[in-house]
């Protein structure tokens, strides 16, 4: 892309093929005259915008980018900039996250007739563009490596002390298995007494090896597509249950070939923060867990520490620590308190104290260190393509094998963007990173604003239509802003 | 050769930050709850306390010597202004070798470097880019103050303070550090640093090894893994049953100081191209992935037995013996599901019939004459089999 040296800035254009480009001919052919900036690429249609494009145009040294298509309830394949509004919002709303303005980002609907309000939109956005100047390059910016840890108070008081319906728990699986169930994925004991590892339970003896408390991380919903076809159980936390209910809703388990096992949880621990408190590398001799206290011998040293200060950060402020759905539940439910009106969230609430730049600078320092591996989308219940990721491709690209920040965000970003309505907030990919970077904070600013918008949160209903989904001809909370 | 040298933490930052003035100096940074290797200058090392450059890295200081990705071949092709259908083609080998200093890799890490160094020097062909910065820097490596619950180096045929791999083994006693100079490169770099001479330290620096290896829990007897393990290849139901909880993430490979595959790709358009070379991880489904759309490796249970069998049974069957796992723990510390790779090497032995005492390999004594010789400055050959007894002090 050439650019007249200080004069023109790199400002792209997604133009949609039966109005705006029209609208954009139109203005042409009338001789308006129009800045130059913008170099337009021409798409079907708005609901083509694959919000990637936008972010992949910003990452890579956009200092603006314009999508245009018809007019609402005027668009060539009737609903396609419907579902575009939807989208380019949330996106437009995502961007201050990774440190882009969002004023660098703009939708708005043009008809082909309208080629004075082409004029008006380009000018004006030009002009938007002009007055913010060049984007800032993750070259520049300076990368920071500061996190503060926050931990909130939660909601409820979590504890980790053996739960009493274990047993009943363990009978409850036993019977189903003798009923023909071929295994029931559940947690036992791992390499030390602060490790757990999930298990794929056949036999009572293996039941026997079930464990329930705070060291049982892991989501075993991730495990459920891969024994399609075939009869199985899972044992859920209430965090679990809702990856369990998105795996339904999107149709990629079957509600017949698994049953679900669930017991009233009471916070699981960040192991970090553990082995913070330990000796470093020191061999675990014990563990006692007992109320809220958790008890550590290691290294010859006993260290005492509570759940208030070791608790996963979801945990703090989990207000569906029963399965949301289940065939047997053990136990007596735990109270659910009620969700925070505060909207406090950890991570993000660091993020959001930050200026654009910073937090530029932000996640340049923390990807900085990201190894590639995936793990982050390894350890994801939601991101069910499995083998074929998008970013394993060769064609469509969307990222090399470089290893600069901006690839390895750009990762992220669709991790982030794929799990829009669909990350239920177990916060595995973060968990599972082996860099502790703190990606999970992209996905939550997805989630919030889709609260915000949508009053929607994934994982709770099976028979609710996420809303990236669906549309509504006048979308209530969605104010646009006219560029004309 | 080994002479010892003495320094105080004082003066050990200040060698340090001298030697970062005209080469790299990589040293372990607390980076977020991380620790990664990162250049730093003469006055970041000078201001630093030592204890900040002592802490084990979360991932492996491998990069130093095979980064995640690094560009092979680049080329720009211009067009003549007159004439379009000329054009003029560059071609840029970028491969940079600065000298670098790696600073504060523990025995297991160094020893990685040894187990990269065969399939990349001493086989058929010669890796140049890793050739080139394997011989341009100088390893600096810490022995053990402390064991993690999850280092196992003593299985593999190392030890807490083996200074296999490395040019200088520093030991921290009471008031300093002793450094132990291994080779030509480590004494170059402790030219006219004002060291006291250490050789009265001797039995200090014993003690500590000796204290550090008492803390590792006895190792099983590794000798016929290779065998076993090789026996256990067709065992798919076996294979299936132990990486049921895997997540095919990738992790462990990424992490691994000796995790030794990549791939090739080329970026770029017509007029301006590279050509890249990247880690890669056989733990995952594109490792394999044919043109034709085939996976010979479909399955976890066939990736992982290949992580296994690669680092325990195919590597020490090539390569004398030696095991291509150095014990470093960093898979099981790290894996999002505990997946300990002590666990699955024992449970793949268990009930296996290993080879007969006189098939086993030769010792590498009597082999290393028919490995091509390993270039002027590259450490000492390895001495210590795998399948020997681990070495305790
Ligand atoms: S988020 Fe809730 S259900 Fe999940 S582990 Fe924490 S307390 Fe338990
Ligand atoms: S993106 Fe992260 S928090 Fe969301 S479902 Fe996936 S692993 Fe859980
Ligand atoms: S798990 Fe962490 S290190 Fe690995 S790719 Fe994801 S963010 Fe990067
Ligand atoms: S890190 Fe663990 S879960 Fe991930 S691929 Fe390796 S063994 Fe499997
Ligand atoms: S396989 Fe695991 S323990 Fe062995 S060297 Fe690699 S990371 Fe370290």
């Amino acid at each position: 892309m050439s650019v007249l040296a200080g004069k023109e800035l790199r400002i792209v254009g997604f133009l949609c093929n039966w109005c705006s480009y029209g609208g954009a001919d139109t203005a042409g052919t009338a001789r308006a005259v129009q800045p130059t900036d913008l170099r337009i690429i021409r798409v079907p249609c708005s609901g083509r915008v694959n919000p990637l494009f936008v972010l992949k145009a910003l990452m890579n040294g956009a200092d603006g980018v314009l999508v245009s298509g018809c007019h609402p309830r005027d668009c060539h394949y009737s609903s396609g900039n419907f579902y575009a509004r939807r989208r380019l919002e949330l996106l437009k709303q995502f961007l201050p996250v990774i440190g882009i303005d969002p004023e660098r980002f703009e939708y708005t609907w043009v008809s082909a007739s309208e080629g004075q309000r082409w004029k008006d939109v380009v000018t004006n956005f030009t002009a938007r563009i002009h007055a913010l100047g060049p984007a800032p390059r993750w070259e520049d910016v300076p990368a920071r490596y500061d996190m503060p840890v926050e931990l909130l108070e939660s909601l409820r008081p979590l504890g980790c002390g053996e739960h009493p319906a274990l047993p009943e728990l363990k009978q409850a699986i036993k019977d189903a298995l003798a009923q023909g169930l071929e295994g029931v994925l559940g947690w036992k004991k791992g390499f030390d007494a602060i490790h757990a590892e999930p298990v794929f339970m056949t036999t009572p003896e293996e039941v026997d090896s079930l464990i329930w408390g705070p060291f049982n991380v892991q989501n075993l919903a991730v495990f459920l597509p891969q024994y399609k076809g075939r009869k199985i159980g899972v044992v859920v936390k209430g965090c679990d249950s809702k990856g369990v209910v998105e795996l339904l809703s999107e149709g990629l388990i079957s509600r017949d070939e698994v049953q679900i096992f669930g017991m009233g949880c009471n916070g699981t621990v960040n192991l970090s923060r553990i082995l913070a408190k330990l000796p470093e590398g020191a061999a675990i001799e014990s563990c006692a867990c007992r109320g809220n206290k958790i008890t550590v011998t290691a290294g010859g040293q006993t260290i005492e520490m509570t759940m208030a200060e070791v608790a996963q950060d979801k945990c703090r402020l989990c207000t569906k620590p029963n399965a949301v759905i289940s065939d047997a539940f053990a136990g007596t439910p735990t109270t659910e308190p009620e969700a925070p009106q505060d909207g406090r969230l950890p991570g993000l609430r660091f993020l959001d104290s930050l200026s654009l730049e910073e937090r530029m600078g932000f996640w340049k320092g923390q990807m900085e260190r990201c190894i590639a591996c995936h793990a982050c989308r390894g350890a994801c219940p939601m991101c069910v393509c499995r083998d074929h990721c998008v970013s394993d491709s060769r064609d469509p690209e969307w990222v090399t094998q470089e290893d600069t920040v901006q690839q390895k965000l750009f990762f992220q970003l669709i991790h982030a963007q794929h799990l829009a309505g669909r990350c239920t907030g177990c916060t595995e990919c973060e968990r599972a990173c082996p860099m502790d970077i703190p990606v999970f904070a992209l996905k939550q600013q997805f989630g919030r604003t889709i609260q915000k918008i949508f009053s929607y949160g994934a994982g709770l209903d099976v028979n609710a239509t996420p809303p990236l989904l669906t549309y509504q001809v006048e979308e209530t909370t969605i104010k646009e802003r006219d560029l004309a | 050769m080994s002479s010892l040298l003495f320094a105080t933490p004082a003066e050990l930052t200040a060698w340090l930050a001298g030697l970062a003035s005209g080469q790299r100096v990589l040293v372990p940074c607390q980076e977020g709850p991380s620790v990664v290797y990162r250049p730093r200058t003469a006055e970041q090392l000078s201001a630093a306390g030592v204890n900040a450059l002592l802490r084990r890295s979360t991932s492996s200081p491998k990069q130093a010597v095979l980064p995640q990705c690094e560009t092979l071949v680049a080329f720009k092709s211009v067009k003549d202004e007159q004439d379009p259908s000329k054009v003029t083609t560059t071609v840029e080998n970028p491969c940079k070798a600065e000298p670098t200093v790696l600073f504060g890799c523990r025995p297991c890490d160094a020893r990685g470097f040894v187990v990269l160094d065969r399939p990349y020097l001493h086989g058929p062909f010669k890796d140049p880019y890793y050739g080139a910065r394997r011989e341009a820097t100088t390893i600096v490596t810490q022995a053990c103050p402390s064991v993690f619950a999850t280092c196992f180096c003593h299985w593999v045929g190392s030890h807490p303070a083996d200074g296999e791999g490395s040019d200088i083994l520093f030991t921290a006693v009471e008031g300093g550090f002793v450094l132990d100079i291994l080779t030509e490169k480590g004494k170059a770099l402790v030219e006219g640093a004002a060291f006291a001479d250490g050789s009265d330290k001797a039995e200090a620096v014993a003690a500590a090894h000796k204290a550090t290896a008492e803390a590792l829990a006895p190792a099983p007897n590794l000798s016929e893994a290779a065998a076993k393990i090789a026996a256990r290849f067709t065992d798919t139901a076996f294979w299936t049953r132990e990486t049921v909880k895997c997540l095919s993430c990738g992790a462990c490979t990424y992490l691994c100081p000796t995790c030794q595959c990549f791939t090739i790709t080329d970026e770029g358009s017509q007029l301006n191209g590279r050509r890249l070379r990247s880690w890669d991880s056989c733990m995952t489904p594109l490792f394999t992935l044919e043109t034709s759309g085939h996976n010979p490796r479909p399955d976890k249970s066939q990736r992982m037995r290949n992580r296994v069998s690669h680092k325990f049974s195919f590597y020490p069957e090539r390569y004398d013996g030696f095991f291509s796992c150095v014990g470093c723990g960093r898979c099981v510390i790290s894996c999002p599901v505990s997946l300990d790779i002590r666990h699955m090497v024992t449970a793949a032995m268990e009930g296996m019939e290993g080879k007969k005492p006189a098939e086993a390999p030769a010792a590498p004594a009597e082999k290393t004459a028919e490995t091509p010789k390993a270039p002027a400055d590259a450490p000492a050959a390895p001495k210590t089999p795998a399948k020997s007894k681990s070495k305790k002090r």
